[in-house]
């Protein structure tokens, strides 16, 4: 592992001008266009919303160790509504497109910045906007349709911040928006010279499709959201049966955005675990073709597979038929891109760095969230699953031991890139190795609470559930104390920390060649790209120090 | 389906089954399980068998390889076919979970914030409880009052949404006497984890002890009459000629003609739209706009009274359209004894000879 | 035709305007266009969303639908029709100034458009008061003279849907005749010209599009009902 520590103070004074140091002052990051300072508001931003979306999770779990709860009814709907509303909008949708996107895809693809440097501001401003929203709710006293917002509950039966929520959702869905295009024009428009489509890393492969689903979902759920607002306000009957309205449009129109979206959900995170697990097995990843492919493959049939949250809606069976059998479909891709990791590391030379660490984490993890989507896919099964807490587990791990696992490993993995700095990896294998103990433990009881039959969103719950709820809620405390760890020694390692060089891992790819942290505008001149992507070789030994 | 259920819920860690379908579905579900468990340990052998295998040794530099097509296609290809069984035999198994058979016994369970209100066609009533007797085919016609519910029974494998607006339907036939429970597994408000009940599944004899109370208001189609002579129903529907509006006898489940063309059969939702929306379909010949709306003046169990009396107007072609439980004879008073006072004061003819019930 | 041109800034000075990301103008202009296309996408999904809904309750309640046509008003519809479609040519014509260097011309067509969105949008607002002294607004006074009852219900559906798409047509106008403003404070400065017309253009897209959006509304609010086959 390449760090150098300074040797003398003098040379520990004399630090290049890069982005973080090139100006100081708080303007000077509330105005900034450079999408490097950019992400890193973003990383402040969605790690204090984590924070709160994560309290809610440990009160919930804290209610749910006594089968009759601990708080009020009302007041853990409550709970994991705003649990679900934040961690989905506030956290996962932006997480890593937002930050190690934003930092990496120009890059990585040879440019300056990104095609919209302003346009990128106005996306952490909007989200900024939106979060103030959930925060207000928050303090008002909550929202409890579920993130979710099922009518006709949300619509006319409710009686908490519906309105505030949707905005705030509304309004984080425009920075989505403005991301996604603002990657899919740079990543057309914006390659180096020699920079082709198939020399492209596969994280920008991934980020390019996560824009696709970003710009063409995100809309459709903004106009669910203004038309539950409105007829929340005016009483119109859009979604009332009663005057001839009908709740199942709802769910219509919600789902057609909110399934693609979680495809928005783990893209990114696939393209993290592409470039770690190429780094740290120092191989080009097995089939770039099929991965890259099937990145696009997902982004495109996400759309049409919304159904499959409806089996049990009353839609025509034919309906469901055609949804489940796309659904398994839709599997095909994911399935290609574990393959394809595994088979990386077949005649490789692996090494087991912290991001590795999390990189089989997530391919283990994301393993059985995938599979057991199967379940839910499959319409009988679906059936007795629908509405429990299989449900619930199946999504915590594809989007906590996948997503969530996979931003860990990229930010750790760029961390070095991003500050200048090395982290201890000690602690970083630790708390990796308790992240995924913590997890395992909370959420694997929940697939067999589900099987047994318990409903989610439950506040109370039988007796013969509490020994798995237990279990479960002493998971997601070792679970939660783990994810505080990397808070401390990384915010320790960017002010304490060794100084990392140019390319500590010795990986390839264009933002190892420059200066960590980069300059303000990452290239000196702009690169001329002449050989493929991951062009690891035998040479590859002496660049591991840097 | 060829196997017995009954080994799979004799397996230590199997969750009850009480029900032939059930087991049907628990069959797929160990399939998918076994599946996932070998997919599963593959990639964790695959992941962990080359991490270590190939671990970094000095001087041995990694195989650039540039992938493999054959092998690519090979691998997606067979999980593939791997999951058209799945999603075939999930298929089929939804269809027959969505296919009541005919002769089922029909009970109505109306949900409503935060309670489950069961009603039976001899006018018994539950709330949060159903019996039923085993060994017979129940359909459960569902209906919302105000949010979205979902009705489920674990033990038999069912589970179906309940939407204002429509009604909607499960069926089980139960094999097992046992005491199951009934959960709401839709989100629907405050007190959504109060809206619990169980199934009490009995045996005939016990079943017959249980069910020979009846109701108290009279059967279902007894209190339908009532309320068709208090809302003046009967003054338009008359029951023997043709008044200003449709006749009602033997309307049940026959094709009807409506005045833009179209043919549809008067089946139980059909019945419902008309009490509620009665202008959303108008009957060829006649008029728009003469039939009150009762939306919002009927309750979901009021029209479903209603219904079992139009259906009581036709001829039973199951036992459960006349209120007739699967016991040894049939359990509804014969004609005239439940009678209230209010039917005698009407021109309306008293509620029909009950047919016997077509086996 | 020969044209006379006015003077033409050296193409050096195009360069002026290109951001420091980009390597030159040519790559600023195509990355602003497939920007804006881009986001017009997202634009059509966004109003796709309420046709959606709208597709839905026309096919359920079609003779409802078709008995609210009374209250439209498809005189002054097809008027406004017209008036944006003009504003779509001045819009066009603006451009085409821009790329020749034209301010004159450029600011002429810029007012024209100007003058023919904000007719547009009076116009609307006279509507949309008619309506809401007719109770023709959804809600508590929704309530509709002469039409049937049996539709009531289902036409304060149509009048939201009605609302919700030509309201939501209606901000993205103002939006637009923001942006005209804009463009016509920076073409008085003589800021567009041959080699830089890019915000003229892109913004000409936009109203291209919500024109558009509009001759979709028109003929699905408006005209059904009113046809007899």
């Amino acid at each position: 592992m390449a760090t150098t520590y300074p040797t003398t103070p003098e040379a520990a004074a004399e630090e290049p001008v890069n982005y973080l140091n090139v100006e100081h002052g708080w303007k000077s990051w509330l105005f900034t266009t450079d999408h490097k300072r950019i992400a890193m508001l973003y990383v402040f931003s969605i790690t204090a919303m984590f924070m709160i979306g994560g309290t809610f999770a440990m009160l919930m779990r804290l209610h749910l160790t006594r089968p009759e709860g601990i708080f009020a009814p009302e007041t853990y709907n409550r709970f994991f509504t705003m649990h679900g509303v934040i961690m989905v909008f506030f956290f996962l949708v932006p997480s890593i497109p937002a930050t190690l996107g934003n930092f990496f895809l120009p890059i990585m693809i040879g440019a300056k910045d990104l095609a919209f440097p302003r346009v990128n501001l106005l996306s952490w401003y909007l989200y900024i906007f939106g979060a103030i929203f959930a925060i207000y709710v928050v303090a008002a006293g909550g929202v409890d349709t579920g993130w979710t917002f099922y009518a006709p509950y949300s619509t006319t039966y409710s009686n908490s911040y519906v309105l505030s929520a949707a905005v705030g959702v509304f309004v984080a869905g425009f920075s989505s928006i403005t991301t996604g295009l603002n990657f899919i024009v740079t990543v057309h428009k914006m390659r180096a010279p020699g920079m082709t489509w198939m020399r492209l890393p596969l994280f920008v492969w991934a980020n390019y499709a996560t824009g696709l689903i970003q710009i063409l979902g995100t809309p459709v759920v903004a106009i669910a959201l203004v038309l539950v607002a409105v007829e929340r306000v005016m009483h119109v009957g859009i979604f009332d049966p009663n005057v001839g309205g009908d709740p199942i449009l709802f769910q219509h129109i919600f789902w057609f955005y909110s399934h693609p979206a979680v495809y928005i959900m783990i893209l990114p995170g696939m393209g993290v675990i592409s470039e770690v697990i190429a780094c740290f097995a120092r191989k080009r990843p097995f089939g770039y073709e099929f991965i890259a492919a099937s990145s696009m493959g997902i982004a495109i049939l996400s759309f049409v597979v919304w159904g499959h949250h409806m089996f049990i809606t009353g839609q025509s069976v034919y309906t469901g038929i055609v949804f489940s059998f796309l659904s398994f479909f839709v599997a095909v891709p994911s399935a290609i891109k574990v393959f394809n990791w595994t088979a990386t590391m077949y005649r490789g030379s692996v090494t087991f760095e912290s991001p590795m660490l999390y990189a089989f984490g997530f391919i283990g993890l994301f393993t059985i969230g995938g599979l057991t989507g199967l379940f839910l896919s499959t319409m009988a099964t679906d059936v007795p699953l629908h509405g429990t807490y299989f449900v619930v587990a199946h999504f915590h791990f594809v989007m906590v031991g996948g997503m969530l696992v996979a931003f860990l490993s990229g930010i750790h993995f760029w961390w070095p890139k991003m500050t200048g700095r090395m982290y201890s990896e000690a602690w970083a294998r630790f708390a990796a190795l308790m992240i995924f103990a913590g997890f395992n433990l909370t959420f694997l009881p929940q697939f067999v609470l589900g099987y047994l039959g318990m409903p989610r969103r439950y506040a109370a719950y039988p007796p013969e559930f509490q020994v798995l709820n237990v279990l479960s809620t002493a998971g997601a405390s070792i679970l939660g104390i783990s994810l505080v760890i990397p808070l401390i020694y990384l915010t320790y390692a960017w002010k304490y920390g060794p100084k990392a060089g140019n390319n500590p891992w010795g990986a390839k790819g264009l933002e190892w060649e420059i200066q960590s942290p980069p300059t303000t505008f990452n290239f000196d001149d702009t690169p001329t790209v002449t050989e493929e992507a991951y062009n690891y070789g035998e040479e590859v030994e002496e660049q591991r120090v840097a | 389906m060829w196997a017995s259920y009954t080994f799979l819920a004799d397996l230590p860690f199997a969750a009850p089954i009480a029900s032939k379908e059930a087991g049907d579905i628990d069959l797929l579900w160990w399939f998918l399980c076994a599946v996932s468990l070998v997919m599963t340990v593959l990639i964790f052998i695959g992941v962990i068998g080359f991490a270590f295998r190939y671990r970094a040794k000095p001087g041995v530099p990694p195989v650039q390889l540039h992938g493999h097509t054959a092998l690519e296609v090979t691998w997606s290809v067979i999980p593939f076919l791997v999951m058209l069984v799945m999603f075939w035999w999930g298929t089929d198994l939804f269809f027959a979970a969505q296919s009541p058979p005919k002769d089922a016994m029909e009970i109505f369970v109306v949900g409503k914030q935060w309670m489950w209100k069961v009603q039976y066609p001899d006018g018994t009533r539950e709330i949060n409880a159903l019996h039923v007797p085993v060994g017979q085919d129940v359909k459960l016609t569902l209906a919302s009052e105000d949010v979205i519910h979902s009705f489920g029974i674990p033990v038999f494998r069912v589970r179906h949404d309940v939407v204002p607006g429509h009604y909607d339907s499960l069926w089980f036939r139960a094999t097992k006497p046992g005491h199951y429970r009934i959960y709401c597994t839709e989100y629907c408000g405050d007190r959504h984890s109060q809206m619990v009940g169980w199934v009490d599944v009995l045996g005939e004899n016990e079943y017959s002890r249980w069910a020979s109370g009846g109701g108290s208001g009279g059967t279902l189609a007894e209190q339908g009459q009532q309320l068709f002579t208090q809302n003046g129903c009967s003054t338009c529907h008359l029951l023997n000629e043709q008044g200003r509006c449709p006749i009602l006898k033997n309307l049940y489940n026959k094709p009807v003609e409506l005045n833009d063309g179209r043919t549809v059969i008067a089946d139980d939702a059909y019945l419902r739209e008309s009490i509620l929306q009665p202008n959303a379909k108008i009957v060829n010949g006649f008029e728009a706009n003469v039939m009150p709306n009762f939306q919002g003046q009927l309750s979901e169990e009021n029209v479903i009274q209603l219904i079992a009396y139009i259906k009581s107007l036709s001829p039973a072609t199951t036992p459960s359209q006349v209120g007739v439980l699967p016991t040894k004879g049939p359990q509804v008073p014969a004609p005239g004894k439940k009678q209230s006072a209010a039917t005698k004061a009407t021109a309306v003819t008293p509620a029909p000879q009950q047919a016997a019930p077509q086996q | 035709m020969p044209e006379t041109i006015e003077q033409v800034p050296h193409e050096a000075e195009a360069d002026l305007h290109v951001r420091h990301h980009f390597a030159n103008a040519e790559q600023q202009m195509e990355a602003s266009t497939l920007g804006m296309w881009t986001f017009l996408i997202t634009e059509v999904l966004f109003f796709g969303g309420m046709f959606a809904g709208y597709a839905v309750y026309r096919e359920m309640y079609p003779a409802a639908f078709a008995a609210t046509s009374e209250f439209m008003n498809v005189e002054i519809g097809a008027a406004n029709t017209a008036v944006l479609i003009c504003s779509s040519l001045t819009m066009a014509m603006a451009v085409r100034a821009a790329q020749l260097s034209k301010r004159g011309d450029l600011i002429k067509y810029l007012i024209g458009t100007l003058i023919f969105g904000i007719t547009f949008l009076v116009v609307k607002a006279f509507e949309y008061h008619a309506k809401y002294v007719e109770h023709l607004i959804p809600g508590p006074n929704f309530h509709p003279e002469h039409l049937a009852p049996q539709f009531m219900h289902n036409a304060q559906i149509l009048f939201f849907l009605y609302f919700c798409m030509t309201g939501m047509h209606a901000v993205h106008m103002v939006a637009g005749v923001g942006l005209l403003t804009f463009l016509l404070i920076q073409a008085y400065r003589n800021v567009f010209h041959a080699h830089y017309f890019a915000p003229v253009e892109m913004i000409g897209l936009y109203w291209h599009f919500v024109d558009i959006v509009w001759i979709f509304l028109f003929p699905l609010l408006y005209l059904i009902g009113h046809w007899h086959w």
